[in-house]
């Protein structure tokens, strides 16, 4: 049995290596995502961010402008999930059942 | 999961380790503008940073460092900072989360605001979840000896 655990693995992690030589280069102007209109015709959203996150927020940082300024909404969903979590184990594990 | 260790070579590294920690915490909330990093990922290390001393040198040691009750209320305060930076700017004139309207009461340009108001937005989120954390830890701990 565990034989052929190992073997899945080895199967599986050759398929991911293969699959990931199709993966385009770093600034490969020519891959999809890249350029300026996708494969169905409408404007890239990527194109737009690498072009005025700059000069729209003064961060170098690409990421950090999509995740807090452009996508801000989603940041604020996430936070609002973690202490939901939180709060949800406060209640369910402070209070103990007495024995 | 007890958590208190008699080792004192234990206690004495990881005391000597968490400030650090916290230290690299901090740059990576700070300097999420120019590098890898941001609130998720500096709160988890603030938080590592905390329960590492609360596994080393037990609860009771470490609520000196941070109490029990405090990391939930730590982590209402991370979520308030997010939301009151939106409502902020709505109050202000523009759209919720609308960072670029705190150059009304900030005298920077437009850009520059939406600059703080992403680190301010950061800032609330590593608080939010380095609190939640701590408190998960505590939470579960509840009813154990060392809690």
């Amino acid at each position: 049995m565990k034989i052929i655990n190992y073997f899945i693995l080895i199967a599986f992690c050759g398929l991911l290596i293969y699959v990931s030589l199709d993966l385009p280069n770093r600034a490969d102007l020519d891959a999809v995502i890249n350029r300026e209109t996708s494969p169905a015709g409408t404007p890239n959203a990527a194109v737009f961010y690498t072009r005025h996150s700059y000069e729209d927020a003064h961060t170098p940082n690409i990421v950090t402008v999509i995740l807090a300024d452009y996508r801000g909404y989603d940041t604020m969903g996430e936070t609002t999930v973690i202490f939901t979590a939180g709060l949800i184990c406060m209640m369910l594990l402070r209070k103990r059942r007495k024995p | 999961m007890t958590g208190k260790s008699d080792n004192p070579i234990l206690s004495m590294i990881s005391r000597m380790i968490s400030p650090f920690i916290m230290i690299y915490a901090l740059y990576v909330i700070f300097h999420g503008h120019y590098s890898p990093g941001g609130g998720f990922q500096g709160g988890t290390m603030l938080g590592a940073a905390v329960i590492l001393s609360r596994l080393a040198s037990g609860s009771e040691l470490s609520r000196l460092l941070l109490g029990k009750g405090i990391g939930t209320l730590m982590g209402a305060i991370g979520v308030f900072i997010y939301f009151g930076t939106g409502f902020l700017a709505m109050l202000l004139g523009g759209r919720f989360l609308e960072y670029k309207y705190l150059a009304r009461i900030m005298p920077v340009s437009d850009a520059m605001a939406r600059n703080w108001g992403i680190q301010f937005v950061e800032v609330g989120v590593g608080l939010a979840v380095m609190g939640i954390m701590v408190a998960l830890y505590d939470d579960i701990l509840t009813g154990e000896p060392d809690a």
